[in-house]
């Protein structure tokens, strides 16, 4: 109810005086208004905003974190734009020095914040709740109360009520005044801190993760298997203090993979049977599939797609043959599965420019009009392949990269790679090259993308994020309260005046609480009333006393 | 019944929520037309002490406010009735496509917005039932109610359907009923606080009590100002814990417990900024007004999270289903 938060001691010392300020008192008195200005709550806000501010352009512009590809077409869409941006770590926005800056200050400010509130914490669990004020009813809440007890019997009365409902008591004596200071709920300033430190120990686990994990990519044929090396990975990424060394001794292989779809054909599950184990070991089996990965020692291997890799036989006019090639294609689109992809076959003949490559869309199911094959459901009821046969140089040792996915289209601009036929296929037909080699479609194997991820940090993430959690519940749940009471005999009636003050910080109202209060104390008190002891006699006059915490 | 069936019911609850939401809204201006006066808040201008002396605020208190006369109470009465009937005929829209698509109804957009203004108008219920003071509210978070249902309905709806792989978890329920009731409650906070920017103005400039403007039937802006950050505080913990969650679901579903994906960098900028919001209440030169901007703030980015980001950015998180 208190719409004005209670008065609370500043966060620094009085200033010190400057009285002869020499070059050092001076930097050490700049960089000391420095730190306190850094460390106010008002900075705070500011950097909290500022935090939220620099996040926003990572979800506007493409991130290399998410898809290199998208920056890729960023830059190809804006050439002018993109480099300024890129100088300015616009793709890179979670890693840029400025976001890292923005963080770092927070956290910096932060420590300096709760830190020395932790050690007053400390401090104020063990000394008792501090004096009352002079004037009570500047409180919030405040009640003056009337009684014929006397003083000390009618702050006895206090007591027991403040008791009952848990307080720290404490009775005082000030110019021959007794009073008596009560406080509950210091768990909410615990939970405040806990709250803000496990938001530093959350920021060091992931900063743990960022160094020491490494995650890595792979596509995995039915039958194949791939073991735990950087080499092996199609893409993978490593934080700075991993050493390629360390990584986890173990091999994956993909025995079988199961894709499920529902009526009308929205995914319903994929499950891969996989074996995981030390290099030179059979591997345990295990199934994996999509929100229930495998977890091993800190180690997980996901699910994260599947796709289909069409086979081939190539047949050269010689007569030699070679069966089952075969290359993954990607899916272009989950909901049938429609897949390209390229199969590019460097060492058929004698020559360099004697090489072979197909260019081609895979329907799981696919629907031939006007010549056109696109496919109309993702399970592979009736594979048909769309394929262009390319001769020539594939230019795969140009040196430059290129993409396992496509051919290198700049080789068929320069005219080194020609097409040559094209023809959609259903299992068991054949397209007939002109020079006589026939490219026969022989049906196709499932793979799975699969993820291998290793990530220390993540359990203590997980902790700090509970803890987090459970300090933020505590600080926002819970009421401090302190109440103050002051017994003074009034020279007019002879009896006591009994002032009441209580002040509350956190959630909700102190009003009914303190209105209930006062309520009890005028029954206790009423009834204690020596006035009426004869028709009511009050049992015991004070069982509580002294002064303790 | 059928599947069918059960969506056409579904659809026609629907239609039938929005018009007592409608009724309820036009019963809530009747309220503040008819009514003299707003009750004047008692023992909220008592900051400086005295509280004690004024009979406190209390649930047992049967709104029965001195002011309004009995017309207006009965219009208050009418309206409460027709938002609570739309409430519940709302919860059957959810209810009735959980059982047509026999799971979870809140597997894309229309299902998620939908939920989300169900929390709010719950939430509202609950406040005004508590304190009949808040009833003064109704209008001004029932007329949102309306448009953002007629919105959903034209924009957003979607027939229902069985969800993909990766939203077949278990966190599904964890994850998203928390982040749809935290939404629904910051909804109510960002109109309080929204309600409290005006009429902190009005009454800075002396505010008239007896204007027949709207203003002047508003509760004061210090019960808006609590009521926003009481439900600020309440939903920023069921916020927390909905990010946390979805950062475990995102662990199994995508192997990386965070990647800064649209949506998961807009749930992140709202948390900062309601945080931002709790630390201005209590910090001087920002509590008042300050600190009410920044709640409308968290507000207006949980709604570009919904919107914006399911609907224009592409990221792991558009299952949204609206194309
Ligand atoms: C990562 C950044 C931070 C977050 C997310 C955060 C969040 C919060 C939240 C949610 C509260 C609860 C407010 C309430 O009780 O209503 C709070 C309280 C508080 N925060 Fe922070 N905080 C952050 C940084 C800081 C910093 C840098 C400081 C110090 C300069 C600070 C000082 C405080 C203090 C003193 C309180 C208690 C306010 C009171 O009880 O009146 N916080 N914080």
């Amino acid at each position: 109810m208190s719409t004005v938060a209670p008065p609370r001691p500043a966060a620094a010392p009085p200033p010190s005086s400057p009285a002869r300020p020499s070059a050092v008192r001076r930097l050490g008195g700049f960089l000391l208004r420095q730190w306190r200005r850094l460390t106010a709550m008002r900075t705070a806000i500011v950097l909290l905003f500022l935090l939220a501010l620099a996040a926003i352009p990572g979800s506007l512009l493409p991130q290399r974190s998410l898809s290199q590809a998208n920056v890729q077409q960023y830059f190809a869409d804006h050439p002018t734009l993109a480099p300024v941006l890129d100088d300015l770590f616009l793709f890179d926005v979670f890693s840029s020095p400025w976001f890292a800056a923005v963080y770092l200050l927070l956290f910096v400010s932060l420590i300096g914040c709760v830190l020395p509130r932790a050690l007053e914490h400390a401090r104020a669990l063990r000394t008792p709740p501090p004096p009352a004020p002079r004037r009570l009813t500047r409180l919030p809440d405040s009640a003056r109360l009337d009684t014929t007890l006397p003083a000390g019997a009618a702050l006895d009365a206090v007591e027991e009520e403040l008791r009952v409902r848990r307080y720290r008591v404490v009775r005082r004596e000030r110019g021959g005044v007794a009073e008596l200071s009560a406080e509950k709920g210091l768990l909410k300033e615990t939970g405040n801190l806990v709250f803000h430190l496990a938001l530093v120990a959350l920021l060091l686990g992931l900063a743990g993760g960022k160094l020491w994990g490494y995650e890595g990519s792979i596509l995995v044929t039915e039958g194949d298997r791939f073991c735990n090396s950087f080499q092996q990975y199609d893409t993978y990424s490593a934080g700075a203090l991993v050493d390629s060394g360390d990584l986890s001794p173990v091999c994956v292989g993909l025995e079988d993979f199961r894709a499920e779809y529902e009526e009308n054909l929205t995914a319903a599950s994929f499950t891969a049977d996989i074996t995981y184990g030390a290099p030179g070991e059979e591997g345990s089996p295990e199934v994996i599939g999509v929100n229930d990965p495998l977890r091993v020692d800190g180690d997980r291997v996901y699910v994260t797609g599947h796709g289909f890799s069409p086979r081939f036989t190539v047949t050269l006019p010689d007569g030699r043959t070679f069966a089952d090639v075969s290359a993954p294609f990607l899916p272009v689109e989950q909901s049938t599965m429609s897949s390209e992809g390229a199969l590019k076959l460097p060492d058929l003949g004698a020559g360099s420019d004697d090489q072979l490559a197909l260019q081609g869309f895979f329907a799981p199911t696919g629907l031939v009009q006007d010549d056109i094959l696109t496919s109309i459901d993702p399970r592979p009821l009736a594979p048909q392949v769309a394929v262009v046969a390319f001769q020539g140089y594939l230019g795969l040792d140009s040196g430059l990269p290129q993409s396992v996915y496509s051919l290198d289209q700049s080789q068929i601009e320069r005219g080194r790679l020609t097409e040559v036929a094209r023809g959609n296929l259903s299992v068991g037909e054949s397209l007939d090259l002109p020079d006589g080699t026939t490219v026969t479609f022989d049906g196709y194997s499932e793979f799975a993308a699969l993820q291998f991820s290793h990530d220390p940090g993540q359990v203590w993430v997980l902790g700090a994020a509970i803890a987090v959690l459970a300090g933020l519940l505590g600080m926002l749940l819970l009421r401090r309260e302190r109440v103050f009471a002051r017994a003074d005999t009034d020279p007019a009636t002879g009896g006591t005046v009994l002032d009441v003050g209580a002040l509350t910080r956190g959630s909700g109202d102190g009003a009914p609480r303190f209105a209930a209060l006062t309520d009890d104390l005028r029954a206790v008190l009423a009834s204690r009333d020596p006035a009426r002891a004869d028709r009511a006699p009050s049992g015991s006059a004070s069982s509580t006393g002294g002064t303790s915490a | 019944m059928t599947p069918d069936q059960l969506s056409g019911l579904s659809d026609t609850l629907f239609s039938t929520s929005v018009g007592l939401y409608s009724l309820a809204t036009v019963a809530f201006c009747a309220q503040l037309a008819f009514g003299r006066r707003p009750a004047r808040e008692r023992a909220l201008v008592t900051a400086g002490g005295g509280a004690a002396e004024l009979p406190p605020e209390s649930p047992a208190d049967p709104g029965a406010l001195p002011e309004d006369a009995p017309s207006v109470r009965r219009w208050g009465r009418v309206a409460m009735l027709l938002a609570t009937v739309g409430a519940l005929t709302h919860a059957g829209v959810l209810v009735t496509r959980g059982m047509a698509t026999d799971r979870l109804p809140w597997g894309n957009m229309y299902e998620f917005a939908t939920a989300v203004v169900l929390v709010a108008v719950v939430a509202f219920l609950v406040l005004a039932l508590r304190s009949p003071g808040l009833r003064h509210l109704g209008l001004f978070v029932l007329a949102p109610v309306v448009v953002s249902m007629v919105a959903i309905g034209l924009f957003l709806y979607v027939e229902g359907g069985p969800l993909v792989a990766a939203l077949r978890s278990s966190w599904l329920a964890v994850h998203v009923s928390t982040a749809i009731l935290g939404f629904g409650v910051f909804f109510v906070s960002g109109i309080a606080s929204v309600l409290y920017l005006v009429r902190s103005r009005y009454e800075a400039r002396g505010g008239d009590p007896s204007s027949s403007r709207l203003v002047a039937r508003m509760p004061s802006a210090a019960t808006l100002d609590r009521v926003a950050h009481r439900t600020a505080v309440f939903g920023f913990p069921i916020w927390t814990f909905a990010v946390i969650a979805g950062a475990i679901w995102a662990e199994s579903a995508w192997g990386r417990f965070w990647g800064w994906d649209p949506k998961e960098t807009w749930a992140f900028i709202a948390w900062v900024v309601y945080a931002a919001y709790l630390h201005a209440r209590t910090t001087a030169g920002w509590r008042g007004r300050p600190a009410a901007w920044v709640n409308v703030v968290g507000l207006a980015v949980m709604v570009f999270n919904l919107l914006y980001v399911n609907m224009v950015s592409t990221g792991l998180h558009s299952y949204g289903g609206v194309n």
